[in-house]
This record gives C-alpha cells, sequence and structure tokens, in this order.
C-alpha cells in the first residue's frame, strides 16, 4: 500500500534535476565585467566592434577572462574589479574618442560566472534587487497637466501661423488654463475661424460665443487627443530618461512606465548616487522664444516693473531679467544633438545645435525676421524657468546648425549640452519616492538573509530529527528540497530577489515543516491508536493532506492579497511568499511521501517505524483497542 | 521524544469565559494604545526622507543633530541604527524640495563636519505615494479578511468563518497594539508580517474545526463542548510544534537578520505566540457560544467525501 508507481517516481527526479540544474547558476557568484552596448541605430555592435574592445584590451595589456558578443552587446569578464576599471578606461578610450558622441555606451556591470552549458539551458542566477546589490531606485511623476497646457500653447501658436496663412483676421488668441481663446470680429471671421479650425485641428473641439457684440471662439482639446498627448508624452520622457541613463552608462538599467503618469527608474549598481540623481532629477524642458523688444519690456527689464501683455520675465544665470514673448518658437522635440565645443575665434566653450528639418526652417524664418533681435533659449526645471542664453540674433541661420555662446565655463557648457542633448522632456517630472542603499549594504544584506535562512534552516532539521527520528530525516530532506525547488523556481522565473524576499523564504521554510508535523504527528498518532506501521503511514498521510491544503490555502489568500495590493518591497515579499506554498506542498506531501515508501513500502513486515517515541495513555506496549472512552 | 503525554481531554472550554476575557482585556488594551500613541509610522506612509550614513567611530548624535538643525530642518529624527556607528536621520517631507536636493546637501553638510560619515542608504517617499500606500495596506487588509472569510463559510460555516476571523483579527490588533506602545517602526514590511501572520494563524483555526468536524461525526455521544475539548487536546501538540518550527526561524531572522528585518521579525513573533493562543483558544470558544451543532456539519459530509474506503473519513490531523 505504501508503494509509488514508478511515474511517480519518476516526476520526483525530474523535478530535482530541474531544481538542481537552475539553482546552480547561484553558486557560481558574479564576475566584473565590462559591458559595451548601444545607444544609438547608428553605433553598431557586431564582431568589428569586438575585434577592437579585443585590440583595446591587448594594447593597454588587461588580461581578461572572456570577450564574447551576447546580442547586440559586448560583454568582457574579468577576475578583479581593478582589471575591470583598468579595461573600462580602455575600451572607452578606443571607442569613443575623446568628447565624441557616437552612441556607445560602455558601463560596468557583474556578470554570473557559471558555465556556458548552463547558461545555454537558460539557467541564469536570480536577479538581485537594488537592496542587495546596491544602487538607485526613483519612482518619478510625469506633471500632466503641464503637459497638456505645453501643448495648448502651441497648439495657440499653430493657431495663430494658420489663421494668418489663410488671412482670417482676428482679434487676439490667448491661452486661458486648459483652452484657447480666439477673439474676432464678425461673424463671417467666426465661421471662416471655425472652418479652419474644423479642417485643421482635429485635435480641438470649438464652442463659439457671442459676448455683448464681441465673437469668440473657446477651443480645447478633445479628451481622446488629450489621452494621446498624456502617452505621448509619457513615453518621451521615458525615451529621454533612457538616453540620459545611457550617458551615466548604466549596465542594466529599469526604465519602466508605471500606472498613467508615472515612471520607475531603477540603476543597480551605481556608485556615484549622487551624480545619477543631479542627472535625472533635472528635469528640464528647453523652450526657444523671442526676446520681447519692446520699450515697455526694456523698462521692465530694467526697473522690475510691469511686464507687458503677451510677455513673462525669466532670470538669467546672473540673476539678470529678461522679457520674453510668451510665444515658443521651437521646443527640446526639435533638437537633434548638442554638443559642447570651443568658438573658433573666441575660444570661449559654446555649445552646439543641430536641429531637425521642422525645427531649422522654422529656425530660418524667425531668425530672418528678427536680425539684431534677441532670441532666449529657456530652460525649465521643476515649472520654473531659466534663460541659459538669450543671444543676439546676428544673421538668418539656416540648415539648422546653432552655436550658443555666453560666458560659461567648459563643465557648464558640457552640462547644459547633455542636458539638451539628452533631449528634453515633454512633461516636467518630479521624484515622488528615492530609494539609494550603498553598494557596502547590499553585500551585508545578502549575509544577513544566508544567514537567517542557514541558521533556521539548521536548527528545525535538528529538532526534527531529534523529535521525529527517521521521518524527521525525511522532514528535513523535504525541506531541503523545498528550498532548493523554491531558489530554481525564482531563478527559472527571474524573479527579483529582495532582503523581504529572503524573509519570505525564511518564513516559508518555518511554515512549510508545518505540513511535515502534521503528517509525522498523525502518523503517531495511528501507531498510537494501534494501527500496523504500514497502515499509519498510509492513513497519517492521506488524512493529514486535507488539512495541509486548507491551511496553504488560507496562507495563499494572504499571499495574493499581498502581491495584488503591494508595491515595491511588499511584492518581492510576495513572490517568494506564495511560490514557497506551493513548492512545499509538493515536497512535504509528494516527496516525503515518495522518500518514506522507498524507505519502508518494501518491507512487507513491517513491525516498527522510526518516528520517535509513540507514547500511550496507559503505558501499554500493546495495541490498545480505543483509549476513547465511548 | 514526546512533549505531550496527556491522559485525559484538558477541560479548556470550562474556561472559555476567562480565555475570552483576557483576549477582551488585550485587545482594549491594544486599542488604548492605538488611539493614544498612534503608530510610529515609517516614511513610506507619512512621506518625508530617511538617511543611513555609517561613520568610522561611534557617532556624536548631539554634533549630527546639530548639524541637521543648521540646515534648518525642524522635527527631525537622528538615532542610532543597529550599531552606535551608524545614524538614522530621518526629515520630514517638505513641499517644493526635491528628495536629492536635501539628501544631498545633508550629506554634504555631515561630511563638513566629519569626513568619514558614509551614506549607507537613502530613501524618500513623496506624500502622496505615502498615502496610496496606506489605503494600499487597507485594501490588501480587507481582501485577506473577506478572502479567508468566504473560504471558511464554504469549507465550514459561516459561524466558524465568523470565529476565525474574530479571533484572528483581534491577533492583528494586539500586534498594532504592541508597535502603538513601544513606538516601534511601522514599515510595509511589517504590513507584509502582519497580513501573513493572519494568513499563518487562521491554519489553527482551520485545523482544529476540522478536529471537531471529524468529532461530531466519530463520537455521537458527546457533547459540543467535549468534543471541542477533545479537539483541541489532540492537536494541541501539533500547533505547538509548528508554531515552534515557525518561530525558530523568526528567531533566526530576529538574530541575525540584522536592523532591516528586526521589527518584520518582531511582528511575526508577536503573531506566532498570540495567535496559538487566540486561534485555539478564542476561535472555539467564540464558535462554541456562536451555537455550532453536530447538524451544521454532518449533512453535507457523505457526498465530498474524499476516501472511498472510510465514509467517515474527513479532513482530519
Amino acid at each position: 500500500m505504501n508503494r509509488y508507481p514508478v511515474w511517480k517516481f519518476a516526476i520526483i527526479v525530474i523535478a530535482l534535476l530541474l531544481g538542481v540544474v537552475y539553482t546552480l547558476p547561484n553558486f557560481f557568484g558574479e564576475a566584473p565585467a565590462v559591458q559595451v552596448s548601444s545607444a544609438k541605430t547608428s553605433a553598431k555592435v557586431d564582431n568589428a566592434t569586438l575585434a577592437r574592445v579585443e585590440d583595446a584590451l591587448k594594447t593597454a595589456n588587461v588580461p581578461t577572462a572572456a570577450v564574447t558578443l551576447e546580442g547586440a552587446s559586448i560583454k568582457a569578464r574579468f577576475d578583479t574589479t581593478e582589471q575591470q576599471l583598468k579595461a573600462k578606461d580602455a575600451i572607452q578610450k578606443a571607442l569613443i574618442p575623446e568628447g565624441a558622441d557616437n552612441g556607445y555606451v560602455v558601463a560596468l556591470n557583474l556578470l554570473s560566472r557559471s558555465p556556458s552549458w548552463l547558461t545555454a539551458l537558460h539557467a541564469s542566477p536570480m536577479y538581485l534587487g537594488l537592496d542587495l546589490r546596491g544602487g538607485v531606485h526613483f519612482m518619478l511623476q510625469v506633471d500632466m497637466k503641464a503637459a497638456l497646457t505645453q501643448k495648448t500653447d502651441s497648439l495657440a501658436g499653430d493657431i495663430r501661423t494658420t489663421l494668418r496663412e489663410k488671412d482670417v483676421r482676428h482679434g487676439g488668441i490667448t491661452r486661458s488654463g486648459q483652452s484657447i481663446e480666439i477673439k474676432v470680429r464678425d461673424q463671417a471671421q467666426l465661421d471662416a475661424a471655425r472652418r479652419v479650425l474644423a479642417d485643421q485641428f482635429a485635435d480641438l473641439q470649438a464652442v463659439d460665443a457671442a459676448e455683448g457684440g464681441e465673437f469668440k471662439i473657446t477651443a480645447s482639446i478633445k479628451p481622446e487627443a488629450a489621452r494621446r498627448v498624456q502617452e505621448q508624452a509619457l513615453k518621451q520622457n521615458i525615451t529621454t530618461l533612457h538616453n540620459r541613463i545611457n550617458e551615466l552608462g548604466v549596465a542594466e538599467p529599469v526604465i519602466q512606465q508605471q500606472g498613467l503618469d508615472r515612471i520607475v527608474v531603477q540603476l543597480p549598481g551605481v556608485q556615484d548616487t549622487a551624480k545619477a540623481k543631479d542627472i535625472l532629477g533635472r528635469t528640464a524642458t528647453l523652450e526657444v522664444r523671442l526676446v520681447d523688444e519692446s520699450t515697455e519690456a526694456r523698462t521692465a527689464e530694467q526697473t522690475n516693473g510691469l511686464v507687458p501683455f503677451g510677455a513673462e520675465r525669466y532670470l538669467d544665470r546672473n540673476g539678470q531679467a529678461v522679457i520674453v514673448k510668451k510665444q515658443v518658437i521651437l521646443t527640446g522635440d526639435n533638437l537633434t544633438d548638442a554638443q559642447p565645443g570651443f568658438d573658433g575665434q573666441t575660444q570661449e566653450p559654446v555649445v552646439n545645435l543641430s536641429l531637425d528639418g521642422k525645427g531649422a526652417r522654422i529656425f530660418k524664418d524667425v531668425t530672418r525676421e528678427n536680425v539684431g533681435k534677441r532670441m532666449a533659449i529657456l530652460l525649465f526645471e521643476k515649472g520654473k524657468g531659466e534663460v541659459v542664453t538669450a543671444p543676439v540674433i546676428r544673421s538668418e541661420i539656416g540648415g539648422g546648425r546653432v552655436q550658443i555662446s555666453g560666458r560659461m565655463t567648459t563643465s557648464e557648457a558640457n552640462d547644459t549640452s547633455l542636458l539638451l542633448r539628452a533631449g528634453s522632456l515633454a512633461a516636467p517630472m518630479e521624484i515622488i519616492e528615492e530609494r539609494t542603499i550603498g553598494p557596502s549594504l547590499g553585500a551585508e544584506n545578502i549575509a544577513k538573509g544566508f544567514n537567517s535562512v542557514t541558521w533556521g534552516f539548521v536548527v528545525i532539521a535538528a529538532f526534527m530529527c531529534i523529535y521525529y527520528m527517521m521521518f524527521g530525516l525525511f522532514s528535513s530532506i523535504s525541506l531541503a528540497v523545498n528550498l532548493l525547488l523554491l531558489v530554481a523556481a525564482l531563478s527559472m522565473l527571474q524573479a527579483t530577489l529582495t532582503l523581504p524576499g529572503m524573509a519570505a523564504m525564511a518564513l516559508a521554510l518555518g511554515m512549510a515543516i508545518d505540513s511535515n508535523v502534521l503528517i509525522n504527528e498523525r502518523v503517531r498518532e495511528e501507531l498510537r491508536m494501534g494501527a500496523s506501521p504500514q497502515a499509519a503511514i498510509h492513513t497519517g498521510y492521506d488524512r493529514a493532506w486535507a488539512t495541509i491544503f486548507d491551511s496553504n490555502i488560507t496562507t495563499l489568500i494572504a499571499g495574493v492579497a499581498l502581491l495584488a495590493f503591494g508595491s515595491g518591497p511588499v511584492r518581492g515579499f510576495a513572490v517568494v511568499h506564495c511560490l514557497g506554498i506551493l513548492t512545499s506542498m509538493f515536497s512535504a506531501v509528494f516527496f516525503s511521501r515518495g522518500l518514506v515508501n522507498l524507505w519502508y513500502g518494501r518491507q512487507k513486515k513491517l513491525k516498527t517505524v522510526s518516528i520517535g517515541t509513540v507514547w500511550r495513555p496507559d503505558g501499554s506496549a500493546l495495541p490498545p483497542t480505543s483509549n476513547h472512552k465511548e | 521524544m514526546e512533549f505531550f503525554k496527556i491522559r485525559k481531554d484538558i477541560p479548556f472550554m470550562k474556561h472559555a469565559l476567562i480565555f475570552n476575557a483576557i483576549s477582551l482585556a488585550t485587545f482594549l488594551l491594544a486599542v488604548f494604545f492605538l488611539f493614544s500613541r498612534g503608530l510610529h509610522l515609517s516614511v513610506e506612509f507619512t512621506g518625508g526622507t530617511v538617511m543611513e550614513v555609517s561613520y568610522s567611530q561611534p557617532a556624536d548624535l548631539t554634533k549630527v543633530r546639530g548639524v541637521v538643525s543648521s540646515l534648518g530642518y525642524t522635527d527631525v529624527q537622528v538615532q542610532n541604527f543597529g550599531t552606535a556607528r551608524d545614524v538614522m536621520i530621518r526629515l520630514p517631507a517638505q513641499k517644493g524640495v526635491s528628495s536629492a536636493q536635501q539628501s544631498d546637501k545633508l550629506m554634504e553638510a555631515l561630511k563638513a563636519q566629519n569626513a568619514e560619515a558614509t551614506m549607507r542608504r537613502t530613501e524618500f517617499v513623496g506624500p502622496q505615494v505615502g498615502e496610496e500606500l496606506a489605503t494600499d495596506g487597507l485594501k490588501a487588509l480587507a481582501f485577506v479578511v473577506i478572502g479567508i472569510m468566504l473560504y471558511l463559510a464554504v469549507r465550514f460555516e459561516w459561524k466558524f468563518s465568523v470565529a476565525a476571523i474574530i479571533a484572528n483579527l483581534h491577533d492583528v490588533i494586539i500586534i498594532l497594539g504592541f508597535f502603538a506602545y513601544f513606538q516601534w517602526e511601522f514599515s510595509l514590511a511589517v504590513l507584509a508580517a502582519v497580513l501573513a501572520v493572519l494568513g499563518y494563524s487562521v491554519n489553527e483555526s482551520v485545523v482544529i474545526f476540522d478536529r471537531i468536524r471529524e468529532n461530531f461525526r466519530r463520537y455521537r455521544k458527546m457533547n459540543t463542548v467535549e468534543i471541542i475539548d477533545n479537539a483541541i487536546t489532540s492537536t494541541i501538540s501539533r500547533t505547538i510544534i509548528t508554531h515552534g518550527s515557525t518561530q525558530i526561524m523568526v528567531l533566526s531572522m530576529l538574530l541575525f537578520g540584522g536592523e532591516t528585518l528586526h521589527y518584520f521579525a518582531m511582528a511575526l513573533t508577536i503573531g506566532i505566540l498570540f495567535g496559538i493562543y487566540s486561534s485555539v483558544f478564542v476561535a472555539a470558544a467564540i464558535a462554541m457560544w456562536l451555537g455550532i451543532h453536530r447538524e451544521d456539519l454532518i449533512k453535507a459530509a457523505p457526498k465530498k467525501d474524499e476516501d472511498p474506503d472510510d465514509p467517515n473519513s474527513g479532513a482530519v490531523v
């Protein structure tokens, strides 16, 4: 009665094999590595690049463990971190000549040391969370209202241009809140303006109203268009963040959308967290506008007086006020590149901008019409604008190549160009959650989690073996198998292991032993009631199963709730918790039964089983008929 | 080895009133502390910045406090964290100042005061995120409570499900009461521990209810009180051994897990200890007073039997 058919043993063997194979990579540890990848399509990472990297390492005389091309990146592994740092410098020099931005990203990384046959089986180690490996985590909130306002502003500008092109006269176009007001003189103009709006601006819905002899159209962005604007804003911000992070040289950044208006950024292994924060936290948007050159504006600039209608006051880097028009000529969208450099004549640090086709055309028109006037480049950080520079337009600038100069230091030119080059954000963002974990703390956390699991396991196993003898040993082996399967499952899923995850692992083991205690106690009880050893094992397992199932379900309900409503660290806990419950059902019941069957099942005339003391109230060695007074 | 050599059923239910009075007293005390002292919520819920800074020598907290207040922060907590060399600084959320600026500025100031200060960890949570986490936490709690109640109602009967959930929610309140009384930091990890404990200690009630149901079938002459007593007595060894094993693990976390896991393990410890008590004695007593009958459990039984050899078998331990 206590025998497993061959297929059941086959399942156990297969599960164990899978468990071992997928757990193995975790034991090989990680090797310091340098990773070369491409941030632009123009920079191809292929065998030619591989050869260049190998050459660079050879000339720099850095010994490598392996240099391989994997997918779209080159990974060079080293034995020590010293070699790794040397190699990074060498590769960087070879691939990215001084100051050039050719799209290559050279980053430090840690790579699994597991042998290639394991990698071929897609067996890779668990991914360590930030709290275990060190790094930074940000959650950014995108200011969607600002995105819409910006879109409304640019639409207002477009309407102005279009109406002029179509010769529709109007009495002023203004934005109030999220809507655009167009004033017109009479009914005919109103109809004309409406036609233009309907033809050319599908994103707008217009309502007209006549107010005391004044005709007015109020246009606002349609809800579906607004949603599209928000989606695009989010997408553009994510792209921008990607670019900025590539500048930082992080091997495996995580940049994800969360919800409708949030972005999560995780930079594992970043050492210089202050710089990362600085680059990411600068949520800058770029705008090019004309300086208001009217006399009122001039006086306002000098005397802090009233700003004329349609203009705004911003300060430049030296605190000098500049009155700029509200109308935006160009935004960061039209910018394709920005590089620091030096002016050929003055040797002053400058920033060289390249504009896209549309931007170049607009820029050409604007500069032609405004020679001798000033143009301001504004950088908006967290809703606060600053005039980066307001140079005088000396001549018409065509071809989309612009040079900005103006009392910058070299590092300022570098920073400004980095911000501009990384692309501007479609909408400002704010950091609403931030976690920074130093690398030493990460290593400590691993040790702490590991120690908790190990010591807890050892003590429980020792207790089980003493209390339940042979059955305790079976339970301990099952518990070890549970841990093996849990780690294998986590590695297979490539789940992220965090410190709460390790706590959940310890807890899962502590709870999984529950099932074995249930079984062992039940078998003892059957023996106490006078059942033969074989029958006791059989009924013990059978009857304990229903209870084990029930109790695991209630624990699972809690686990699922945590998974559904938890975020961040709690989710890491919940994943391990739920998986642990599932693996424990297999190991504690199915696997341990297999062990017992293998050991005792074949002995037909089994007299005793080693399950510790089977104590009977009357002290008799003989099976009592019944120990209940019925 | 056998720890539990019990000759006769222990008349637990005779003392049900006392058990429940003790429960009620601890519960009311916990509620009192929850209201009078409130929970010391972590930054995750309140929003704000936490920094962990470590020094090579034992840190002078007064000096660190001086640096912090010189930056114009009020209502700042500065305390040792784990060892005397590690300092934890908690800044309240400020409108309009980004976290990056806050922690960088403070770090600069601390470095200026003592060049050996190294940043170990910073955490910043915006106020809006904190609110969300709090509501999500409550949602999770509600989900667990409703889920478990439904499951028990289907598996057993509504009286059992009410009894189990009252007993275990009272555990949760008591854990919270401890956190309020000692002003331990209540973080997301602690919340996870509380919910895990809720799921875990319902197990105990399930095991005993299973046994009660089995006894109703088996011992037709016993009355309800005797049946409950017998059920508790025959499962007590298993209850204590499993909880003991789980507690060993938790103890190991308490000893080796460091500061990060400290309160997590603490919540689990309280939960496990009170879990034994409440799910065993309180849940059974409440079920008794709700008036469970043999008929409540027996009628549907024959249909659900899984073992054709034994018509009387059910879920048993």
